[in-house]
C-alpha cells in the first residue's frame, strides 16, 4: 500500500468516528473536542487532496479561534443533560425525517452522475513550485471581487448587529477610564512639602 | 536522508528488505530530521530555563544558581531528574484522559510548528510556500492544551486560568495575524525562506525599518500568546495560585514547561526571520551571511523575554484585553493601509 492511502484511510476513519462522537458522547465538553478533531483530521484530509491554503486555513480559523470560543461557552455553562435529553423519542421521527432527506439531497448532488470520474476527470497533480494561496487570492480578488465584497459587507454587519444586540447601557455603573489614568502625573497628585523637623 | 536510509537497506541481506518497504523507510528518515532538529532545541530550553534564574538574579543583585556543577551549570539537568522522578497526581474527579492527554496538546504543536523553520538558504525540514500559514496554524493550536487543563484539573483556579488564557490568546492572535499580513505583502510570498531573501541587500533592507510599527506589536502578541510576563495572567501567582497548570506535578508539569520555552524560543526565531533578515549579516563586508547572525538575533529576543519578565509588572486582566484590542490591532490595520499605499507606489528601497 502507498504512504498516501495509508494516511488517507487513517485520517478518514478519524474523521468518521469523531464526527459520529459529536453527536453521540454525553459530556457538551466532549463533543465540542471532538469536532476539533474532526476538523483536524478533515484539514489533514484536505492537504492530501494539496489544498493547503484551504486546509492551514480550516485549522487556523475554525480549529484555532472558533472552537476556542465555543469551549469557552460549553464550559462556562452549567448544561443539563438529563433535561436536554428529556424530548429525545418525542422528536425521534422528525430527527430520523431530517435525516433521510439531507442525505437524499446529498447523494443527488454528490451522485456518480455529477462527479464520476467519466464526467470530472482526476485533477492533475500540480508541480512542486504551484502556490495554491497564489491562484485562490488571484481569482477572489479578479473575477469572483464583488461576490467577495459581498460577503464582507455581510460580516461586518453581523458583527455590528451582534455588538449592538449585547451592548447594554447600565446607568450608574462606574467604569474606569485607562487613558485618563496614563495622564495622571505626580504634581497633580502628590505635594511635596518641605517643613522644618519638630523638636522634641 | 532518505537516500542514506535507502542505500543502507540496499545493504542488508534480502530477507531483511522485507521488513523496510518504502513508507518505513519514509518514516525513519524524517523522525531522524526532527530529531536533529528538535533535540538541539531542547538543549537550549533545558539552558534558556537556566539563563533565566541567572539573568534575573544578576538583574536583581542576586547570584541566581550556583550549586549543581561548576558555576551552577548541571543545574538544568538536576531540574529535569527532579522533575522526571516526581509523583504525577491526577486529582480526584479529575477527567482523567483529557488531563493527561492536555500537557501533549500543549507541547505538540510547538513542535510541530519547528517543521517550517529554515535555518538558512539550504537547511530547512520542509520548505513549504505556506509557511507562514503553517506557523500560525500550528501556534494557534497551543491554546487547547492550556483549555483542556484547565478544564479537566476540576478546580477553580485552574479553570480561570484556562478562561483568561483562552480569551487573551484569541485576542492577541487577531494582532499577530495582521501583523504576519504585513510581512507577506512586504516580502510578497509565504514561504520563510523567500521572506528572508526579500530583505538581502543591506540593514536599511530589513522588515523592521518600514515595518517598524508591525514588528512591536508582533513581539509583544508573541509575549502575549506564550504567556509571558507581563502577560502571565494565565498563570498569575498572586492571583490564582498557578492558573491553568496548578494541579499538574512531575513530568505532566515538565512538558507544559516545555512547550512554553520551546514557543518563547520559536517566537524570538520567528521575529528575527521575518523583521530582522533573519540570517543575513548586518555588515556584509566583516562577515558574510551566516547561521551565527540568525543565533544572535535570536538570543537578543530570548534575553528579551527575560528583561521583560525582570522589568515589568503583570498587566491587570482588563488592560490586557483593552491593550489587544483597542491599541494593537488597530495600529496593525492603519499600518496594514500605509503599507498598502507604499506597495502600490513602489515607495523606497522595500516595495520597489
Amino acid at each position: 500500500m502507498a504512504i498516501d492511502s495509508i494516511i488517507f484511510y487513517f485520517f478518514a476513519i478519524s474523521t468518521v468516528l469523531s464526527a459520529a462522537s459529536v453527536v453521540t458522547v454525553r459530556n457538551p465538553v466532549h463533543a465540542a473536542l471532538f469536532l476539533v478533531l474532526t476538523f483536524f483530521t478533515t484539514a489533514c484530509l484536505w492537504m492530501l487532496l494539496e489544498a493547503e491554503f484551504l486546509a492551514i486555513t480550516l485549522i487556523l480559523v475554525y480549529v484555532g479561534a472558533v472552537m476556542v470560543l465555543f469551549l469557552f461557552v460549553v464550559m462556562m455553562l452549567d448544561i443539563n443533560i438529563a433535561r436536554l435529553r428529556e424530548g429525545f423519542i418525542r422528536f425521534l421521527p422528525v430527527g430520523i425525517a431530517l435525516a433521510l432527506i439531507m442525505f437524499g439531497l446529498i447523494y443527488k448532488v454528490v451522485s456518480d452522475n455529477q462527479f464520476s470520474l467519466e464526467s470530472m476527470a482526476a485533477p492533475v497533480a500540480k508541480a512542486a513550485d504551484y502556490s495554491n494561496t497564489k491562484e485562490l487570492g488571484k481569482v477572489l480578488y479578479t473575477e469572483y471581487v464583488f461576490a467577495f465584497e459581498i460577503a464582507a459587507v455581510i460580516l461586518l454587519v453581523a458583527i455590528i448587529a451582534a455588538i449592538s444586540l449585547t451592548l447594554r447601557r447600565r446607568p450608574g455603573t462606574r467604569y474606569q477610564n485607562p487613558s485618563e489614568q496614563m495622564k495622571v502625573r505626580k504634581q497633580d497628585r502628590l505635594r511635596i512639602v518641605k517643613m522644618e523637623a519638630e523638636k522634641q | 536522508m532518505k537516500d542514506i536510509i535507502a542505500t543502507f537497506v540496499s545493504y542488508l541481506p534480502e530477507w531483511m528488505q522485507y521488513f523496510w518497504p518504502e513508507w518505513f523507510q519514509y518514516l525513519i528518515s524524517n523522525v531522524v530530521l526532527a530529531l536533529i532538529i528538535l533535540l538541539p532545541l531542547f538543549i537550549v530550553v533545558a539552558y534558556y530555563t537556566f539563563a533565566e534564574r541567572k539573568v534575573i538574579g544578576y538583574m536583581q543583585i542576586r547570584v541566581g544558581p550556583n550549586r549543581v556543577g561548576p558555576k551552577g551549570l548541571f543545574q538544568p539537568f538536576a531540574d529535569m531528574f527532579k522533575l522526571m522522578f516526581k509523583e504525577i497526581i491526577i486529582p480526584t474527579n479529575a477527567n482523567r484522559y483529557l488531563f493527561l492527554i492536555a500537557p501533549v496538546l500543549a507541547f505538540a504543536p510547538a513542535m510541530a510548528a519547528w517543521a517550517v523553520i529554515p535555518f538558512n538558504d539550504t537547511l530547512v525540514f520542509s520548505d513549504i510556500n505556506a509557511g507562514l500559514l503553517y506557523i500560525l496554524a500550528m501556534t494557534s493550536l497551543g491554546v487547547y492544551g492550556v483549555i483542556i487543563a484547565g478544564w479537566a484539573s476540576n478546580s477553580k483556579y485552574a479553570l480561570l486560568g484556562a478562561m483568561r488564557s483562552a480569551a487573551q490568546i484569541v485576542a492577541y492572535e487577531i494582532a499577530m495575524g495582521f501583523a504576519l499580513v504585513g510581512v507577506l505583502m512586504a516580502g510578497g510570498s509565504l514561504n520563510l525562506g523567500d521572506i528572508v531573501n526579500s530583505q538581502a541587500g543591506s540593514v536599511y533592507n530589513w522588515f523592521f525599518i518600514p515595518l517598524f510599527p508591525l514588528f512591536m506589536v508582533y513581539f509583544i502578541a508573541g509575549v502575549a500568546e506564550t504567556n509571558r510576563a507581563p502577560f502571565d495572567v494565565a498563570e498569575g501567582e498572586s492571583e490564582i495560585v498557578a492558573g491553568f497548570h496548578v494541579e499538574y506535578s512531575g513530568m505532566t508539569f515538565a512538558v507544559f514547561f516545555l512547550g512554553e520555552y520551546a514557543n518563547m524560543i520559536l517566537i524570538s526565531l520567528l521575529t528575527s526571520l521575518l523583521f530582522l533578515g533573519g540570517w543575513l549579516s548586518p555588515f556584509p563586508s566583516l562577515m558574510g551571511d551566516s547561521i551565527l547572525w540568525l543565533f544572535l538575533k535570536t538570543g537578543f529576543f530570548m534575553l528579551l523575554f527575560l528583561w521583560f519578565r525582570a522589568t515589568f509588572p503583570r498587566y491587570r486582566y482588563d488592560q490586557i484585553m483593552r491593550l489587544g484590542w483597542k491599541v494593537l490591532i488597530p495600529v496593525t490595520i492603519v499600518w496594514l493601509l500605509v503599507e498598502g499605499i507604499a506597495v502600490y507606489y513602489k515607495v523606497g528601497p522595500w516595495f520597489a
